[in-house]
């Protein structure tokens, strides 16, 4: 199918906003905490819920802490769990799915009962869990969103490793009399690669939105360390009072979604030209 | 046919079963003492003791998961440790306020969205289509919670038209309960729209260029009769499905947006209890916030023969 | 130009100048094609896969798929509207109702989720207005008529729960019942086993005739079009090359590519079988069965299937072993049984030419054996380039440095025909028998002494099929490897066997030298599959020039 002008320019549109926000948002958090150059953390209660000012670029909040330098900071923490969880779920997920569509058998049946278990919990609902048990901390955070992440890596790996290894190339190298070591390793797992890529990608995303969500409900990155969702969360009893407190954070954290989404898309259009 | 039904509820049942397992070991990896826990910093050893023998602490774990679960399938969840009332009237009083908000709010959002989607698929690439497209991965990124608050910023605060908090149930009169949830349920409406939206688009996509349609369009139909007898059912039924999912996992607590609006819904209880370390109700909760969202799904996987009559055959 | 107006008494369609273009402008799909067809009449769209054809007709009825579009100095005069120019409302008044058309694929071309009576009855509804008990009359007679069993269960099922064949008979049923005047076929059998294909085609004919509908066939396949259709174009790049009646076509091509077309028609191969000098038995099947296991579920169980049944079989040095069959008898599994694909439930396949070859263990003897498969687009890998997917067979053998693997993939280049520019280009960029070639090539690098060629033409064109076909006859005489040609296509097997085993339900009903089996067959079910299998007219073929074109 060739693509129209207008659906081109959308694919294109996509591409560069969603790799310019992402680019942004990993600049911010490695060197906008350097650049602010203020403790997101010290207080300055004179300016309690200051609109913008020389001193606070974009206002203060409820103890008078710099606002910008908390989203820069916030971007910081966001970034670094995100990656971390993704990280997690597909390197856990992809060993896994691996073993379940390479073994088959009964190592499959059990791993994937147990797996779908896992998926039963529906949304955060694994996650608040986990977060019950371990309790509220940036690296409880990557455990309990990794672990409830993990469960979907697996069933993509697995069917995709399932539906490779019937492909007649994977036959043709057994033919030849390659192992199936190296039938897997050869053939099965780089052809696996493109339904992992944007997996990952996507599930960035939920990653940020999960974990501003959990901060949000106090259950997330623990006070007094800046994140966009515990801010969004102190600040609502200023809501009427210091609105921005609650409009910046927000926006934050939706143009950050928006680019990674964006980038979710190109990197499916790219990969999977089908869709 | 039968059989199909048959199949579909009895896998339903493993997955149950393992679901409490995990419900079961979660709480018991909770560092410390359930007993201690329970009776406080004040305890005195024998009481704790006491306790244990009380709870049953004192036996197998295998026995305590299945006195548990016997327990539980009597309809006995255990008391709350914080203000000792029965949990599973919590639990149905909760659901009931989630439910009413998550039902309206699905099902709204899906008159727009699906429809949305499906227009926007039958004329690809149109500037419509880009428009719905561009709608509804804004809509997809603005997290429910933010979206909630400016909502009750504008409306509530700033034009003072609808109540900020609280919630009125449907039994104390139809249009105050009304006024009360507007705000939550508009706001589930925009968050769940953009994903909907965006699946029946491009499962419509998927069905648009199957054979048969050009043969419906070759027998002379036109593009409505072809959309709505031939499109339709193929590119709703994975729609149905990721709405099974959206309405399974809301019914669990749309806890942010109860947050929120300070709605005393399923999420808000599980999560007071995670904060009160109440574990009979977070355990409760999870139990039945699990098992709605199983069933829920195996609602959708019966409703599916009547869209693909492939799959029960 | 060709003279479109040869044969036709009163045009009832005229095509004239039709061009279609990707996007306005763009690259010519079809380009200034003309042709008439006259009323009741029979013509014939023939040409391979790019030709155009299929376009062009899908034109006739403004179906074309985004972003096609036809240029607007075409003219498709119907019952004297130009349908390239009427309004979307009268076209669709002319669709189904004046205009019918059937399709390549039974499996996607009629709805999964519509039952058969409803998607018969849509057309009448909508074209005859008629009642709810005139058209379940009208669709039950109809289903009598296209003799299906239990007509008035098949109105309330749903498409899966037919044949492909069943499901195409269907289609033209559902068409033919608004009584078009034109029918547009486009492949209507390709899909469809060599069996089934003359019935449906029969059938196609018998109602078509019956109501004096004209038929416009869109075919790759000029053996099928000699049997049943008088006049025929055809196509290539787009253009219309020749025109004219089959038996002149046919018998006196005109244009260079018409007789590419003829030759790549199967043919005898020359020197005829080689059957009687061949050496030492390569592979040794006794009693062969195989299962597909059964599976066992709650509240439903799938019974195992017995696929193949005691087979026997012996595949000689230097020699092609055709193994013939309809889709479902088995020979397929029995071929990737004896690469050790599939295992068998019983009985045993020996290699005793190999192992007296080399010291045998598991992975050399595989070594020995290769396989070609049917779809050359999934065989290969698509990560891999193609210099890496013809030298990973090399890698395993440890007696050769990598000198000695450079040299013998260059060699293998140059005997399967490809230019080394291919080395580091990917699958994708390459045609299906440049594909096909490549997997030919990754067979025989190693000098195996035993190939399976599982139905390696049958995704190809006709003249691609002529090409390979002849490739593997050169390299098995160059190489002396034993093969099993594993295939439904009697034509093609005509072209490559020595010996030929024909399968039926898991069981080998007849072996024999080719021309035996060909020319004298003993079974009854050799006998209909060779009928069935629409060879050439013979009297094209031996230049008798026949009175009538049709086989009716």
């Amino acid at each position: 199918m060739i693509a129209t002008a207008l659906e081109q320019s959308r694919l294109k549109f996509n591409a560069v906003f969603g790799i310019t926000v992402t680019t942004l948002l990993i600049a911010t958090a490695v060197i906008g905490p350097w650049l602010v150059g203020y403790d997101p953390l010290k207080l300055d209660l004179p300016a309690r819920l200051a609109g913008p000012s020389a001193r606070h670029l974009l206002g203060a909040d409820e103890f008078g802490r710099d606002i910008l330098s908390r989203l820069v900071n916030g971007a910081r923490t966001s970034a670094w769990i995100a990656f971390a969880t993704v990280l997690f779920a597909l390197i856990t997920g992809t060993a896994l799915g691996v073993a379940a569509g390479f073994l088959r058998g009964w190592t499959d049946r059990i791993l994937m009962m147990i797996n779908d278990a896992f998926l039963a919990f529906p949304g955060l609902l694994l996650a608040l869990g986990i977060m019950a048990v371990i309790g509220a901390s940036r690296d409880g955070i990557v455990l309990a969103l990794g672990l409830a992440y993990m469960p979907i890596v697996v069933r993509v790996v697995r069917a995709a490793v399932l539906s490779i290894r019937e492909r007649e190339y994977v036959e043709a190298s057994r033919v030849m009399g390659n192992s199936e070591f190296i039938t897997m390793a050869r053939h099965v797992l780089p052809n696996c690669l493109a339904p992992i890529i944007v997996l990952a990608t996507t599930m960035f995303g939920w990653v940020i939105l999960s974990e501003s969500a959990l901060s949000f409900l106090g259950l997330g990155v623990p006070p007094p360390a800046p994140s966009w969702g515990s801010m969004l969360s102190t600040a609502r009893p200023y809501i009427s009072q210091a609105p921005h407190l609650i409009v910046l954070p927000g926006l934050c954290i939706s143009i950050t979604l928006l680019g990674v989404n964006m980038l979710g898309d190109a990197v499916r259009d790219w990969l999977d030209p089908k869709l | 046919m039968t059989r199909f039904i048959l199949t579909r509820i009895a896998s339903a049942i493993p997955t149950l079963i393992l679901v409490s397992i995990a419900v079961f070991g979660l709480l018991r990896f909770i560092p410390g003492d359930p007993a201690a826990l329970m009776l406080g910093d004040l305890a005195k050893p024998g009481q704790v003791e006491a306790m244990r023998i009380q709870m049953g602490l004192d036996k197998p774990v295998v026995a305590q998961y299945l006195i548990w679960v016997g327990n539980v399938l009597t309809g006995d969840f255990g008391r709350s440790i914080g203000t000792g009332q029965e949990v599973l009237p919590l639990i149905l009083n909760a659901f009931s306020v989630s439910a009413s908000i998550v039902l309206v709010g699905v099902f709204i959002a899906a008159l727009i969205a699906v429809p949305a989607g499906m227009l926007a698929a039958w004329r690809q690439n149109s500037p419509g289509d880009v428009g719905v497209i561009m709608v509804s991965t804004i809509l997809l990124s603005i997290p429910s919670f933010w979206l909630g608050l400016m909502l009750l910023l504008v409306f509530g605060l700033n034009l003072g038209w609808l109540p900020v908090i609280g919630y009125v149930p449907f039994s104390q009169g139809f249009w105050p309960a009304l006024v009360y949830i507007i705000l939550p349920v508009t706001t589930l409406v925009l968050s769940e729209a953009g994903p909907i939206a965006r699946m029946a688009r491009a499962s419509t996509i998927e069905v648009a260029r199957l054979e048969y349609i050009t043969h419906a369009r070759a027998k002379g139909l036109s593009e409505p009769a072809i959309m709505w007898r031939h499109a339709f059912k193929n590119a709703f039924a994975p729609t149905l499905t990721l709405i099974g999912f959206v309405l399974g996992s809301l019914l669990g607590g749309i806890a942010v947006i109860e947050t929120v609006f300070t709605l005393p819904g399923l999420g808000r209880l599980l999560v007071d209890a995670i904060y009160a370390r109440d574990y009979p109700v977070v355990q409760g909760t999870m139990l039945f916030v699990a098992a709605i969202y199983v069933v829920v799904n195996l609602f959708v996987d019966l409703l599916y023969p009547f869209l693909d009559p492939r799959v029960a055959a | 130009m060709m003279d479109g107006t040869a044969f036709a008494r009163n045009p009832m369609l005229s095509v004239h100048d039709l061009t279609i273009t990707i996007g306005p402008n763009g690259k010519r799909i079809v380009d200034t094609l003309t042709f008439d067809l006259a009323s009741g009449d029979m013509m014939a769209l023939v040409g391979e896969s790019g030709s155009g054809k299929t376009m062009a007709a899908r034109a006739v009825l403004g179906l074309l798929p985004q972003p096609l579009v036809t240029a607007p100095e075409s003219r498709i005069l119907f019952k004297g509207d130009d349908l390239t120019r009427i309004e979307p409302k009268a076209m669709r008044k002319v669709r189904g109702a004046d205009i019918g058309m059937v399709f390549q694929e039974p499996m996607v071309s009629l709805n999964p989720a519509v039952t058969i009576g409803e998607q018969m009855a849509e057309g009448l509804r909508l074209h005859h207005k008629l009642g709810k008990a005139e058209i379940r009359d009208r669709s039950l007679a109809m289903l009598e008529r296209i003799r299906i069993k239990e007509p008035t269960k098949c109105l309330a099922a749903y498409p899966h729960e037919f044949s492909g064949g069943m499901r195409q008979r269907i289609m033209l049923a559902s068409v033919m019942l608004l009584k078009p005047r034109l029918l547009i076929a486009d492949e209507p059998t390709t899909a469809l086993d060599t069996l089934v294909q003359r019935d449906v085609l029969d059938l196609m004919v018998e109602l078509t005739q019956a109501n004096g509908t004209a038929v416009l066939l869109i075919s790759h396949d000029l053996g099928m079009v000699s049997h049943y259709i008088p006049n025929v174009v055809v196509m290539s790049e787009g253009k219309a090359i020749e025109s004219g009646s089959s038996s002149d076509v046919l018998r006196a091509p005109k244009h260079e590519y018409t007789r590419r077309l003829l030759d790549a028609l199967p043919q005898r191969s020359a020197g005829g079988s080689r059957g009687g000098d061949c050496g030492k038995p390569v592979v040794e099947v006794k009693d062969v069965v195989i299962d597909y296991p059964g599976r066992n579920r709650l509240f439903s169980k799938t019974e195992a299937k017995r696929a193949v049944h005691g087979v026997d079989l012996t595949v000689r040095r230097g020699e092609t072993l055709a193994l013939v069959g309809a889709s479902g008898s088995g020979k397929t599994t029995l071929g990737r049984a004896i690469v050790g694909l599939v295992k068998p439930t019983s009985g045993e396949i020996a290699f005793p030419g190999a192992e007296a070859h080399r010291p045998m263990d598991q992975r050399a003897r595989r070594r020995e054996m290769q396989i070609v498969f049917q779809d050359p687009y999934s065989s290969l890998d698509p990560r891999q380039r193609i210099v890496d997917i013809i030298t990973e067979p090399l890698k395993l053998d440890k007696s050769m440095n990598g000198a000695e693997r450079e040299r013998r993939v260059e060699q293998v280049f140059a005997e399967v025909g490809l230019s080394p520019d291919f080395r580091r280009r990917f699958p994708h960029q390459l045609s299906g028998g440049q594909r096909q070639r490549v997997a030919i090539a990754r067979a025989i690098v190693g000098r195996p002494a035993f190939v399976v060629a599982d139905e390696p033409v049958s995704a190809l064109d006709m003249t691609v099929q002529k090409q390979i076909l002849l490739l593997i006859r050169e390299l098995q005489a160059r190489h002396g490897f034993a093969c099993l040609f594993v295939s439904h296509d009697l034509g093609a097997v005509e072209q490559v066997a020595d010996r030929i085993a024909v399968m039926q339900d898991g069981r080998i009903v007849e072996i024999g030298e080719r021309d035996d089996v060909i020319d004298r067959p003993q079974h009854p079910y050799t006998r209909q599959l060779l009928e069935a299998a629409m060879l050439i007219d013979r009297r094209f073929a031996e230049n008798d020039p026949p009175k009538q074109a049709t086989a009716l």
